[in-house]
């Protein structure tokens, strides 16, 4: 990423921030499953989920160099907080029984889960922020087995391994139903997509954004230019805890099920490969390697499901030896190569 | 950009679904675990639905019959869900299958009762899952059928009058533990204590220290397959808990055939209660065991059992109905359906949907150089106990 | 007579012990290099699947065929180094996070393909069966096996290190790798060889494994975390930190486990983070 010579930081960040053909290009091409693959739409609202928790680790692992794995905690409580909140609960009060009407309605289960999800990562965000390189690792992958097994626990809360029963979630906007061939959860999942990429990438693009690529390149260094790194990488933390709890919230309200697999290790350690994949520090890795991954996933379940892992490790293995930036710094370095025949 | 675009159209031109499915194929969707934690389960119940499609040719009733498989991965409801929706609405698939555990079950319960397609649900083991859909039919077990069995038997027959149980804390070992101690009770025993161990518990000392600590009479055991069920039979032995004077009884899981081959002589004594093993006598399992043997090189278990019998019942229904493959006639035809599994007798009662078969009580015994559940007690027709 | 509970903590010890002598090559590796190898549990299941298969398809004594475990570890890491991570010595923590784990998701792979995602048994010899009855207590025969085998690799780990002269050579380039380099030491061979060492050591911790915990196709990454755990907590580049790490997770689990079993699996992960928080570089680590 080169930065003019002569200029100053605003003309710098309001380069960045102009819309780039080819972003245009990639958010109209969201729109072609409905013509294209409409049978396929199920797997495209999963897929908008997974870019958008995915997005919210680029926050932290690319933007601010913190490597987490154990961020799927967050989409966990944004998964069940959804889905909890849809729930109709009777229980006993001074004598009477008194029912607690489940809150279904999709919108006010999106605010829920970010407000769940984002107390957590302000509460957590304290303990992280301290910690660079494999302390850090240890410490975010400690978090997220906890959160993994307070879940798995508190079965009375969350149907433990059996998954969350009753989950009952009102028809959007109160007119479209969640239905089988899943137009209604695309429209959905990539609507709020496109709403929160708007905020974070007026976010990168903006000094706060700045400041988290210093930290990430000198952790050390940046107090003393006066940017406070642990009050920094604690905002980011948070932030990123919130969009995580709404994309978990999403994947709860377009499927009615909430179960360990959103909360649990796989789920960190999948999005950390996916993000990778398609280069951290990118805004639109996360989105690409979302891409990628899960369709990859899905053509493996129908063909060679067992090789799965044999082909994700060697496709692991590839990128980090190879395409260090992830497919899009890949492409970008093409992109610069042929630019500059 | 470009590289995901032609990407994409190249997936498009590969995967454009074809001409409809033509007028003679019954397309049956497997849904299960393929990969991750619980392969091996898919993989045994995979081997049941092959060995049934061997012996009995792919056409039925003038009908060809076509498997999909799909991988969930894991207990991913969100996972089973979507591909419950892609084989019914992409694949036109007329029947879904598989499910290796409860979580894939209920996702996809949604999908066959809004499609009205038979869901037969070949392992998942918790009682809920056949209220979720008027279209899922179990050919498999659950585990308070089995649970309440034992505690009845351990307390009448069994004769033990105290008893303290272990089990996983999950679901199913819950289950486990609520139905044996209410059958228990109910048949006159007393609980003198319970203690839940933590799902992925490598070592047992603990626990069985503080079931020692009470002088038991019988123990009731749960955990989940895999290594665990060696690991606590060698755990008991550790402890100097001799499975010859105290009653330890479990389901079927804690004593299968890798595990008891790997306690050796500290299992035998081991009571179990539990709806099939290998070494069960019949002529029809005999049978069975031979040819699984001869297609596979391994015994049969429970989950190849339950893919089997789910791969006859969808046969034996589809010619009843003459091919009519839509949900409403082969759940009609299916109801109430008899016949001689592997297992010994079964049925699916006609009320609930659900598994009715023989519960047997076993205790490992070495056999030449084998160790074996021997068969010492049948209790017949056992329903499941939580229908209403 | 004893109280049950020593009988318990005895049990503790020996699964600590376990847990050391399959971490103990992960954390000099990590202190020594810098790199983070989470592909350390897969020599560990290579280290199980020899034993599993000496023992049952060939009839080999159980004892003899810890050595090869060892070995068969050790030669497997020498390749994985030379050929794929001495190229990521340098890399961010991510990266090297990244190639690890994917070498590990191979073996996972493989070893399903191999040898089925089946449970391996494993019959270990008469004398290791049974326990020792004394003072009212028991002590399993095979944990006590476990504990010495875990004293002689401390041992000889700990006489290495102090006596010898590569062990010397370790030591000067884990505390400071140029200035090593700089007095005409061989940081490449010292690495490669203390690297063989750590995964061998990792093999014959599988093979032990199996009577314990159990073997299948997922061990690779089931037990990485309990290794992590041990490692972070006792301090990257310390063998000191690793066995006393190993003891405490491994005590407290078992304790916690037998006095608050609502508690369960928690204690640990909390342990580690109150640990890591306390001292971020482990209890007794360098950094």
């Amino acid at each position: 990423m080169t930065v003019a010579a002569t200029g100053s930081a605003q003309t710098y960040l309001k380069g960045q921030s102009r819309w780039h053909p080819l972003e245009i290009a990639f958010w109209l091409a969201t729109l072609l499953p409905y013509v294209l693959f409409p049978d396929y739409l199920s797997l495209a609202s999963q897929i908008a989920i997974t870019a958008l928790f995915a997005l919210s680790l680029d926050l932290i692992l690319g933007y601010a160099g913190v490597v987490s794995l154990g961020h799927a905690a967050f989409f966990g409580i944004g998964a069940y907080a959804a889905g909890i909140l849809s729930k109709t609960f009777t229980f006993d009060f001074l004598g009477s029984t008194v029912t607690w009407p489940g809150l279904g309605e999709p919108a006010l289960g999106l605010v829920f889960a970010a407000l769940m999800a984002g107390l957590a990562g302000y509460a957590t965000s304290f303990i992280v922020a301290r910690f660079r390189h494999f302390t850090l690792i240890m410490i975010t992958l400690g978090i997220g087995l906890i959160a993994e097994e307070i879940a798995n626990r508190a079965h009375w809360l969350t149907g433990g391994s059996d998954s969350l029963q009753g989950i009952n979630i009102s028809n959007l906007l109160g007119v479209f139903r969640f239905d089988l061939y899943g137009y209604t959860a695309y429209t959905y999942s990539l609507a709020v997509l496109f709403i929160v990429f708007l905020g974070v990438r007026r976010l990168v693009n903006s000094p706060f954004g700045l400041a988290l690529r210093g930290i990430r390149e000198n952790w050390v260094r940046m107090p003393a230019i006066g940017a406070a790194s642990q009050a920094h990488v604690r905002l980011a933390y948070t932030i990123a805890a919130t969009i995580a709890g709404i994309a978990g919230a999403l994947l709860t309200q377009t499927t009615q099920t909430a179960a360990l697999g959103s909360i649990n290790f796989g789920r960190s350690a999948d999005v950390v490969v996916m993000l990778v994949l398609g280069g951290a520090g990118r805004l639109y890795g996360g989105l690409v390697g979302a891409a990628i991954y899960m369709v990859a996933r899905d053509q493996f379940s129908g063909i060679a499901p067992q090789f799965w892992f044999f082909w994700i490790g060697l496709m692991l293995i590839c990128v980090v030896m190879f395409l260090p930036n992830g497919v899009l710094g890949g492409v970008s370095a093409i992109y610069r190569r042929w630019r500059h025949k | 950009m470009n590289r995901f675009l032609v990407s994409a159209a190249l997936l498009a031109a590969v995967l454009a679904p074809g001409a409809a499915s033509a007028q003679d194929t019954v397309k049956i969707g497997v849904i299960a675990a393929y990969s991750g934690q619980f392969a091996d389960t898919a993989t045994q119940i995979d081997n049941g639905i092959k060995l049934y499609m061997k012996q009995h040719g792919d056409k039925v009733a003038g009908k060809k019959i076509e498997i999909i498989r799909k991988d969930t991965g894991g207990p991913n409801p969100d996972v089973a869900k979507r591909l419950a929706q892609e084989l019914v609405v992409r694949d036109k698939v007329d029947i879904l299958a598989g499910f290796t555990l409860t979580p894939e079950a209920l996702g996809a319960a949604g999908v066959a009762q809004e499609a009205k397609k038979l869901m037969m649900d070949m392992n998942a083991a918790t009682s809920v899952v056949t209220e979720k859909s008027d279209y899922i039919v179990r050919s498999s077990v659950t585990l308070p059928q089995i649970a309440s069995t034992a505690g009845n038997w351990l307390a009448t027959k069994g004769g033990a009058k105290k008893a303290y149980t272990m089990v996983s804390d999950f679901g199913p070992g819950i289950d486990a533990e609520t139905w044996f101690q209410k059958a228990f009770k109910a048949a006159g025993g007393e609980i003198v204590g319970s203690v839940r161990m933590p799902i992925a518990n490598p070592d047992f000392s603990a626990f069985i220290q503080k079931a020692k600590d009470l002088s038991p009479e019988a123990i009731f055991v749960f955990v989940p397959g895999g290594a665990q069920p060696a690991a606590i039979g060698k755990a008991f032995a550790e402890r100097q808990i001799d499975p010859k004077k105290v009653k330890i009884m479990s389901t079927g899981e804690a004593v299968d055939e890798q595990a008891v081959k790997a306690m050796g002589d500290v299992a035998v004594g081991r009571l179990s209660a539990w709806h099939y093993d290998y070494n069960h006598k019949s002529k029809t399992n005999e049978a069975f065991v031979k040819a699984f043997n001869a297609e596979f090189k391994r015994n049969p278990d429970f989950f190849a059992v339950g893919g089997y019998d789910g791969m006859h019942l969808i046969y034996e229904a589809l010619k009843k109905t003459k091919g009519k493959a839509d949900g409403d006639s082969l759940v009609g035809a299916i109801k109430g359906m008899k016949w001689d599994s592997p297992r010994g007798p079964a049925m699916i009662d006609p009320a609930t949907r659900d598994i009715v078969h023989n519960v047997y009580i076993r205790r490992v015994e070495k056999v030449g150089n084998n160790y074996v559940n021997v068969d010492i007690d049948t209790v017949k027709d056992v329903k499941d106990p939580t229908h209403k | 007579m004893l109280p049950p509970v020593i009988g318990v903590l005895f049990d503790g010890l020996a699964y600590g012990m376990l847990l050391f002598v399959l971490s103990v090559g992960l954390s000099v590796t990590l202190g020594l290099m810098n790199f983070v190898n989470l592909a350390h549990c897969a020599f560990a299941m290579l280290g199980g699947y020899v034993t599993a298969t000496l023992v049952n398809d060939y009839h080999w004594p159980f004892l003899a065929t810890l050595p090869v475990a060892f070995l068969a570890a050790a030669a497997a890491s020498v390749f994985f180094e030379r050929t794929l991570y001495r190229r990521l010595y340098g890399a961010s923590d991510l990266d090297q996070v990244l190639l690890t784990i994917g070498l590990a998701f191979m073996s996972v792979a493989a070893a399903a393909y191999i040898f089925g995602t089946v449970q391996q048994p494993i019959r270990t010899p008469e004398f290791l069966r049974g326990g020792l009855s004394a003072f009212g207590i028991t002590l399993g025969y095979y944990r006590l096996f476990l504990v010495g085998v875990a004293l002689a690799v401390t041992l000889l780990l700990v006489l290495g290190l102090e006596h010898t002269r590569f062990g010397a050579m370790v030591r000067a380039a884990v505390d400071n790798h140029r200035m090593a380099r700089g007095l005409g030491i061989n940081v490449g061979i010292t690495f490669a060889i203390t690297f063989a060492l750590g995964s061998g050591l990792a093999g014959l911790g599988g093979a032990l494994a199996i009577e314990v915990v159990g073997l299948d196709s997922n061990f690779a990454l089931g037990f990485l975390v309990y290794v992590l755990i041990i490692v972070a907590v006792g301090g990257l580049g310390s063998i000191t930190g690793s066995f006393i790490a190993a003891i405490l997770i491994g005590v407290s689990d078992i304790a916690g486990k037998y006095y608050a079993p609502e508690f369960g699996a928690f204690f640990i992960y909390v342990v580690m983070v109150a640990v890591l928080m306390w001292k971020p570089a482990g209890l007794f680590g360098k950094r």
